[in-house]
């Protein structure tokens, strides 16, 4: 921007020249090693296995959690080039990632809650993919309404004695261990007070783990049954009690930067495109394959402006809820879209973008269904009255 | 990399809000809207002041551009207060006329606020022709300064859009201006108006929702109402980074795209607004009004939602 007097505008788009020689390493590491044909799925016994291993691989030279400090594994790499990892990662058409509920969910819980014995402890192994993390939080009748929550945490000799059931645990038939909010205190005078956040052993004695099929078949996630499930003092984060403000950060993050990063939708959007025009660029998609591009980089812009706001020390708020709206739409119209440019063969399970469909229709429902983010939007956004649910 | 506004920008802004919440606007829009711009022609004069022409307007020629983040700062609080006048066009001129020797000749009138210009569209018709001092004619032998009588003013759904047919008789200014660039730089102004009349769509009906009571509660406590408004608040505030980036790398697709989601956004604000205010705010009477009809006719100027899709999917974002 010209002109005299006036100093060089904030507005910047331009990554710093430190920051786009991370974008090469990463860029050539991702070229050599991502797999040329894409692992089974995720969601299977062989798929977990192939998707763990390929952690390890990007953990052996510290590519798997570029964000976290050096010692834990990771590169210290901050909020901007931790965006930049992502679009990269994810326009090398690179794997799911099977340690996804640990990384972006319990890991920023234990950066802000946790003692540093928790996370010397837990974040080494999550980073390699040798421990991966399902998900506790809903219940048979707590889902949107999570306070409602009853499974207990009794207090016991050096630890407290988990009981009850948790439900819709995301990874939890395949994975290790698992985290989650249980009621300590049935008294307390509020039923947000008087819960703790947890960690566990899917393994554990008193644990039963059914395996649910998702909507194809494939146990995305289980059911737990807590029969007097010992845990130790050591795996408490954050005081007893404390738990709902606790997991509320940790909700905050979820739909905030780091579940979903504007590089897996802009990869998908670029290769919507590629479909698209390889289909012979048929009219009748040509206005939402534009409004996918369009919706990735808005989606991008937003989030490097959340970014920039966080670097100038602000802190992300309610806003994430208007997050997590956007881009589960933007992934479901994203994945319809290319079904239907697929015409007949898009029924097909086992196409491109059929893996990718499925778990895009559960985007509106996870991690706080859009009708709460709705509710969290007008009333704490706009300031509308509460009402009725 | 550093995506926010700065000081000195979110000052412009609220320099600009400020007087044009004092100003009674909306009575300046329907003088307009009858054809008397006495009042929209003062209220040009004070936002010439705070140097919002001058933004599209090299020093040299009595601007301080070109600043396109700032001229989209502006230019959303322009339409925030749906100021009338042919703002967008004023822009598109001072482009189309940035070569000396026109550069000398009609810059600084408008970048002072002392000339208003308007374009004729391609093939069609020209805002505010009747107030214009300047009127503009892309013909094929170039772009021509029009120096015959506008036609006869036709009515936009915006009732303070009043159209003319343009002559190119008179003179012919160069044989090659930058039409491209200029219909970049319009687009621009014209996303960021829309966003502008988005958020004053919203807002306006936020306070109203909050006051109107039925059943004994604020509707606004009604989830039915509050979705509406929360799709509308993340329609414009996802348009909103797509507008400043656009603005920084004053790409044709990325301004397109901008163009695009902020019409639709503020468009769509537009519908929840109606349907939200009931029967008050489907009369002309009512200030909303001049946002509601804004948005409809925002939503075709210098490119249509198709135009600019197809602008996205030939060069990228």
């Amino acid at each position: 921007m010209g002109g005299t007097g006036r100093k060089a505008a904030i507005v910047d788009l331009t990554h710093s020249p430190a920051d786009e020689e991370f974008r090469a390493a990463a860029r050539s590491w991702l070229a050599a090693h991502v797999p040329r044909t894409p692992l089974p799925s995720l969601e299977t016994e062989e798929g977990f296995a192939a998707h763990r291993a390929w952690e390890a691989e990007l953990a052996a030279d510290r590519w798997s959690v570029v964000s976290w400090p050096e010692r834990f594994g990771g590169r210290d790499a901050g909020l901007l080039r931790w965006l930049v990892f992502e679009e990269e990662y994810w326009a090398a058409g690179a794997p799911g990632r099977v340690g996804q509920n640990g990384v972006s969910l319990l890991a920023p819980t234990l950066f802000a809650y946790g003692t540093e014995e928790q996370r010397a402890r837990v974040l080494p192994p999550m980073a390699t993919g040798e421990v991966v993390w399902a998900q506790a939080w809903s219940e048979p009748e707590a889902g949107s309404d999570l306070a409602a929550l009853t499974s207990r945490a009794v207090r016991a000799d050096g630890g407290w004695r988990l009981r009850g059931q948790k439900t819709w645990s995301s990874r939890a038939a395949f994975a290790d261990r698992a985290f989650g909010l249980f009621r300590s205190d049935p008294d307390a005078p509020r039923r947000h007070e008087g819960l703790t956040y947890l960690m566990f052993d899917l393994r554990a004695p008193g644990v039963t783990v059914r395996p649910i099929g998702r909507l194809d078949g494939k146990p995305a996630f289980a059911e737990l049954f807590l029969d007097e499930v010992f845990v130790p003092d050591e795996d408490v984060i954050g005081a007893p009690g404390q738990g709902w403000r606790i997991a509320m950060s940790t909700a905050g993050d979820e739909r905030g930067l780091t579940l979903r990063s504007p590089g897996r939708f802009l990869a998908s959007a670029a290769r919507l495109r590629e479909l698209w025009r390889a289909r012979g660029a048929p009219e009748h998609a040509r206005a939402r394959v534009a409004d996918a591009l369009i919706a990735a980089r808005a989606y991008q812009l937003f989030t490097y402006a959340a970014a920039s706001r966080v670097l100038d020390g602000a802190r992300l708020g309610p806003e994430s809820s208007m997050n997590k709206v956007f881009w589960s739409e933007l992934d479901l119209a994203l994945h319809e879209t290319a079904l239907d440019l697929l015409g007949a063969d898009g029924e097909l399970a086992d196409g491109a973008w059929s893996e990718g469909y499925v778990f895009s229709l559960a985007g509106p429902v996870y991690a706080g269904t859009n009708e709460i983010q709705r509710d969290i939007v007008a009333e704490r956004l706009l300031g509308l009255p509460k009402g009725r649910r | 990399m550093l995506f926010l506004l700065d000081a000195g920008q979110r000052a412009l802004a609220d320099t600009l809000h400020a007087m044009l919440s004092a100003a009674d606007t909306p009575a300046a829009v329907r003088d307009w809207s009858r054809g008397d711009h006495t009042r929209g022609r003062a209220l040009w004069s004070r936002i010439a002041e705070v140097g919002v022409f001058g933004l599209a307007v090299p020093e040299e020629y009595g601007g301080a551009g070109p600043h396109p983040v700032e001229l989209a700062v502006a230019f959303v609080e322009l339409g925030r207060h749906a100021v009338p006048g042919p703002l967008a066009e004023t822009v598109a001129a001072a482009v189309l006329l940035a070569e000396p020797p026109l550069a000398e000749r009609f810059l600084p009138g408008l970048a002072a606020g002392t000339d208003m210009a308007t374009v004729a569209a391609p093939g069609g018709c020209a805002l505010d022709g009747d107030a214009a001092s300047l009127r503009l004619v892309p013909a094929p032998d170039g772009l021509c300064l029009s120096t015959a009588a506008p036609g006869p003013v036709r009515r936009s759904l915006d009732p303070a859009r009043r159209l003319t047919a343009l002559s190119p008789a008179g003179e012919l200014l160069t044989p090659d201006a930058p039409y491209d660039r200029a219909l970049t730089w319009t687009r621009l102004a014209t996303a960021a108006q829309a966003l502008g009349v988005g958020l004053a769509l919203l807002d306006r009906t936020v306070t109203y929702v909050r006051q109107r009571t039925q059943f004994g509660v604020p509707v606004g406590s009604f989830q039915a109402v509050k979705h509406r408004l929360a799709d509308a608040k993340t329609a414009l505030e996802f348009a909103r980074p797509l507008l400043f980036g656009a603005a920084v790398s004053l790409r044709p697709a990325e301004v397109a795209a901008a163009k695009l989601t902020a019409c639709e956004a503020a468009y769509r604000t537009a519908r929840t607004a109606l349907h939200l205010h009931g029967a008050i705010g489907y009369t002309a009477e009512y200030d909303l009004s001049l946002w509601l009809s804004k948005a409809r006719a925002l939503r075709s100027a210098w490119g249509t939602p198709e135009e600019c899709r197809d602008l996205v999917l030939t060069d990228g974002l």
